[in-house]
């Protein structure tokens, strides 16, 4: 697990922590770009269950996923009270669904630590470490690895 | 960016463009349509991408533009006539040339330019070994002969020079200051300089245009004589100058006439500026009048950004006029007519901001002329090229991807289209065959034509292959159109040897594929023995669609309106099952695949009887007819195209989005890629003999 | 000294090399495109410190441009240099004739550039 995007630059950095499926996990703040509440959105015709269709953000048509789908931890049941954050990373707008958003945490490198081999395999992918607060521990998620893994994900070809 | 890599960048950029006008015209005067001012435009263009590959030291090029370049100049001149033979020379040595700027993009590759620079050489009376200015170009060196006459002698050490400087009127007349010259030697080591005034007249007598002062100069501690020419190079023509070294005693009486330095009234310092004419910083006139034609360089990115601006205005507006409606206001209330023109205002200033993407297609036209030569030669063919309509205009996006189809439609057209010089002959046709390239616009869309008088489709052969290819049943009757369509199928391919032309793993299908994804189609019309047209028509801009908009279900799709032949009220007896779970419909009297969009695409709650609905018939290209079951139709209506692609990822039998007047989104259907899914889907059904019949 | 400078060239390569030359040896460029155009921006400009200008040119050329320079602009006692190459040597003459003050020959490097400006201005 590379944390080279963590030990670059400064050494804190800011996080956006939301909720999903009862975890917290976190985001570097410069890759959100809006947190809005949930809205229906259009389906997209043989996707993964993952994906949860498109919406209309200002004239843009943003794809949204379901991060405890992609996470492989079950759909959500999306409510009024769901929220999608806005991700701008590695050249793609994407929105994201989960429960709630909770707070901003400013992280320092050392408070980082690797992922245990414990976890799934398809979480694994996406994240990039995890840091432990008061106590809590938060699950530090890559955006850009996120956002661009779908181009090559082959649960398309099986959806259709 | 390195400033030299973006100006090298800068430097190709503008080579494409060069050559596009060699080309052009070059291609004027094979025509016999060249006059004096084609004529050096070409030159022009030759001269600036030699200029430019010197500064980045692409010496081949140079090398080979420079021979070019003589050629072109005694045909500007008129040493040299354009005849028949000499363009056909120029025109090959267009391509070479072309080929160097490619190579010298690239950083690799040699280019063979033997053959036509020994032509180019004739045709300029040069002996091959004429290289030699273009090579001291190279070094950007003057060289210039230097004779100094000194012993062998130990020479002196730091060199002292003596100068007799005397400017002649011209010197004034050409803006040079006899000062600066002075001061440029100081650079070179120490200067003594003391003016020569014995030929200023009276006061009463000067005259501002004459030049009366002179200069004499030692100069000390400078060895190099070739420092001190150029110090007076510009001048050299406009004074008297001597220029010799202070012999040192020894050699002294080798050197007969040591310069008498008649050194009148000594002035140590620099004579001030000679009397020039006062320069005084006027009020700037205004101009004159407005100049030709204005243009400016915009930012892609920022004509986009407008484009996608007022993308949303219309949105905006299309569901603002909606809530509007909702409130019971009526078309005709003031609010209503208010709306009506703001919706008029909004078209009429789409339709001004599109229009700014747009060019002329001549960019892509331009390359065609040279493809015709290369492939008239490789087929042994006479081949006559004739563009029409270079300058229509279409959307920038859809001239960037109008390359490759265009040179496909070329390629065929000369490839398999053209019989060989015999065959025409024994057929009664001129040796020389026409093959015409044009454009037009038709309808809210461009129309492109790719035609030659070549043989036309071999009908009876088109449909064996396709039998033997398996695409079609031994069976099938198709009518000559459907015929014609065969040669669009992935597989097809007529010729019996795959020849090295047309035959690059490259289809037909792949042309047709090209030209659906711009939202366009491709027809063909052929006579046997007379030729083939292929007929291109494309939206004007990839910007927006004039769809369909239907309901399935829960969801609302557009169907893009280019692919749509009519809508009707099917009745249950026209419906009929067919194969395991395919339905055929009836429509008067011919059957076809009749498919549920909401089945297709997984639709929750859509009707389930079909009769109930509408169906949709749309064709799409080199495949057939289609009958699309949908719920209800909403309407007619133009729409935005968004696409999600770039922030996702391609998506089946989904061309794009659109942003509905309620502010929903809607996907906009990809029809050819729906239709190829059903038929992977029931290919191993018998319904694939039914879509070919 | 900082001087302005009108470059007149229809090449954008060309244009653009003598931007960065004269802008690095920290000189302001004025640009045009060709011989008309080279007229009209100094119209509008007023008096320049220098003028460099290629020869073959669409719409007006060189030599046509240095002689309405100096027959009757603001700018007729401004020194103009043309941008030559080596394989031209008649043209030099013919630019001279029509009264360039000097030239530079193609491809430059900036040195020389600089050297022949400060050989033509104060």
């Amino acid at each position: 697990m590379s944390l080279n995007e963590h030990e670059t630059g400064q050494d804190r950095r800011q996080y956006i922590t939301f909720l999903a499926t009862g975890q917290e996990f976190a985001a570097d703040i410069m890759t959100i770009r809006e947190i809005r509440g949930w809205t229906d959105t259009t389906a997209l015709p043989h996707v993964p269950d993952y994906v949860r269709g498109v919406i209309n953000l200002r004239g843009m048509v943003l794809p949204v996923i379901d991060l405890k789908a992609r996470l492989g931890l079950g759909t959500t049941e999306a409510t009024a009270k769901h929220v999608i954050i806005v991700v701008n990373a590695g050249e793609r707008t994407i929105g994201i669904l989960v429960d709630a958003v909770s707070d901003i945490l400013t992280v320092t490198s050392a408070e980082i630590q690797s992922v245990p081999d414990v976890m799934r395999e398809s979480q694994n992918e996406y994240v990039e470490g995890i840091a432990v607060l008061d106590g809590r521990m938060v699950t530090l998620l890559g955006m850009t690895k996120l956002t661009s893994s779908f181009a090559a994900d082959k649960s398309f070809e099986q959806a259709a | 960016m390195d400033p030299m890599e973006a100006i090298r960048q800068t430097y190709f950029q503008e080579c494409d463009e060069l050559l596009l006008a060699m080309e052009e015209g070059l291609i004027a005067m094979e025509d016999g349509e060249a006059d004096g001012e084609v004529i050096n435009a070409v030159f022009r263009a030759v001269h600036s991408i030699k200029g430019g590959g010197g500064a980045f030291g692409y010496e081949v090029l140079v090398g080979f533009a420079h021979v070019f370049e003589t050629v072109l100049d005694h045909v500007r001149s008129g040493k040299l006539a354009p005849n028949g033979d000499v363009v056909k020379v120029l025109l090959r040595a267009g391509d070479v040339l072309s080929d160097h700027v490619t190579a010298a993009r690239n950083g690799a590759g040699e280019v063979q330019d033997g053959d036509v620079k020994e032509e180019l050489n004739a045709l300029s009376g040069i002996s091959p070994d004429g290289d030699d200015a273009a090579a001291a170009e190279m070094e950007g060196v003057v060289f210039t002969p230097i004779h100094v006459e000194i012993d062998d002698a130990p020479g002196p050490a730091p060199g002292t020079w003596r100068i007799r400087f005397a400017p002649h009127p011209g010197l004034y007349a050409k803006a040079n200051e006899p000062f600066l010259l002075l001061r440029e030697l100081g650079r070179l080591g120490s200067v003594e300089v003391r003016a020569d005034l014995s030929g200023m007249p009276e006061l009463a007598a000067l005259d501002s245009d004459q030049a009366y002062l002179a200069w004499d100069i030692v100069l000390r501690g400078c060895n190099d004589r070739a420092k001190i020419d150029e110090v007076f190079e510009f001048v050299t023509d406009d004074c008297e100058l001597d220029i010799r070294e202070d012999v040192p005693l020894a050699a002294l009486e080798i050197v007969t006439q040591t310069p008498s330095p008649a050194i009148q009234p000594a002035d140590p310092t620099p004579a001030e500026s000679p009397p020039t004419e006062k320069k005084t910083a006027g009020a700037p006139q205004a101009p004159a009048e407005a100049a030709t034609k204005q243009t400016i360089r915009v930012d892609l990115d920022k004509v986009d950004r407008l484009v996608n601006l007022v993308g949303e205005l219309v949105i905006t507006q299309a569901m603002l006029t909606q809530r509007v409606m909702e409130c019971g206001q009526a078309r005709s209330s003031t609010i209503g007519a208010g709306l009506n023109e703001l919706e008029h205002l909004l078209r009429e200033l789409q339709e001004s901001v599109m229009a700014i993407r747009t060019q002329p297609v001549k960019s892509v036209f331009q390359r065609m002329p040279r493809l015709v030569r290369e492939l008239a030669a490789q087929t042994n063919k006479q081949v006559h090229l004739t563009l029409d309509g270079e300058a229509t205009e279409v959307d920038k996006t859809v001239i960037e991807r109008l390359g490759e189809p265009l040179t496909h439609m070329i390629r065929n057209a000369i490839d398999h289209g053209l019989e060989t010089t015999e065959e025409r002959l024994s057929a009664g046709k001129p040796a020389e065959g026409k093959v015409t390239l044009s454009a037009e616009h038709r309808g809210g869309r461009i129309v492109i034509e790719v035609t030659d008088d070549g043989r036309g489709i071999d009908r009876a052969r088109v449909r064996a292959k396709a039998v033997e290819k398996g695409l079609i049943s031994p069976s099938a009757s198709l009518s000559d159109e459907e015929t014609d369509n065969l040669i669009f199928l992935p597989g097809f391919s007529t010729a019996n040897q795959v020849s090295n032309i047309s035959g690059r793993g490259v289809g037909l299908d792949v042309v047709r594929r090209n030209i659906v994804d711009l939202g366009g189609r491709i027809v063909i019309g052929s006579v046997a023995g007379k030729g083939s047209r292929f007929s291109l028509t494309l939206p004007l801009t990839l910007a927006v669609l004039d769809g369909m908009v239907v309901a399935v279900g829960n969801q609302t799709f557009v169907l893009p309106l280019t692919h749509i032949i009519e809508s009707l009220r099917p009745k249950e007896s026209d419906i009929r099952p067919f194969g395991s779970n395919g339905r055929l419909l009836n429509v008067r009297g011919g059957y076809v695949p009749l498919v549920s969009v909401g089945d297709l695409l997984g639709v929750e709650d859509a009707a389930e009887d079909l009769a109930a609905g509408v169906v949709i018939l749309v064709e799409s290209e080199g495949v057939g007819r289609t009958a699309f079951a949908v719920d209800s139709i909403i309407g007619q209506r133009q729409v935005v195209i968004k696409s999600f692609e770039s922030n996702f990822r391609h998506i089946e039998g989904i061309a794009a989005a659109t942003i509905l007047g309620d502010g929903r989104v809607a996907l906009i259907l990809d029809i050819d890629g729906l239709v190829a899914r059903c038929r992977e889907k029931s290919r191993s059904s018998e319904m694939q003999q039914a879509i070919g019949a | 000294m900082a001087k302005t400078i009108l470059t007149v060239d229809d090449s954008r390569t060309m244009r653009d090399m003598l931007r960065l030359a004269l802008s690095d040896a920290g000189h302001t460029v004025i640009q045009a495109d060709d011989g008309i155009h080279g007229v009209e921006v100094l119209e509008t400009a007023g008096l320049v410190d220098v003028i460099i200008t290629d020869i073959n040119m669409p719409r007006m050329d060189g030599y046509g441009f240095i002689e309405h320079v100096r027959r009757r602009s603001l700018n007729r006692m401004t020194p103009i240099l043309v941008l030559t190459t080596e394989s031209e040597p008649a043209k030099k003459r013919l630019a001279r004739d029509a009264g360039a003050t000097g030239w530079i020959v193609k491809p430059f490097n900036p040195d020389k550039l600089l050297a022949a400006i400060r050989r033509v201005s104060p």
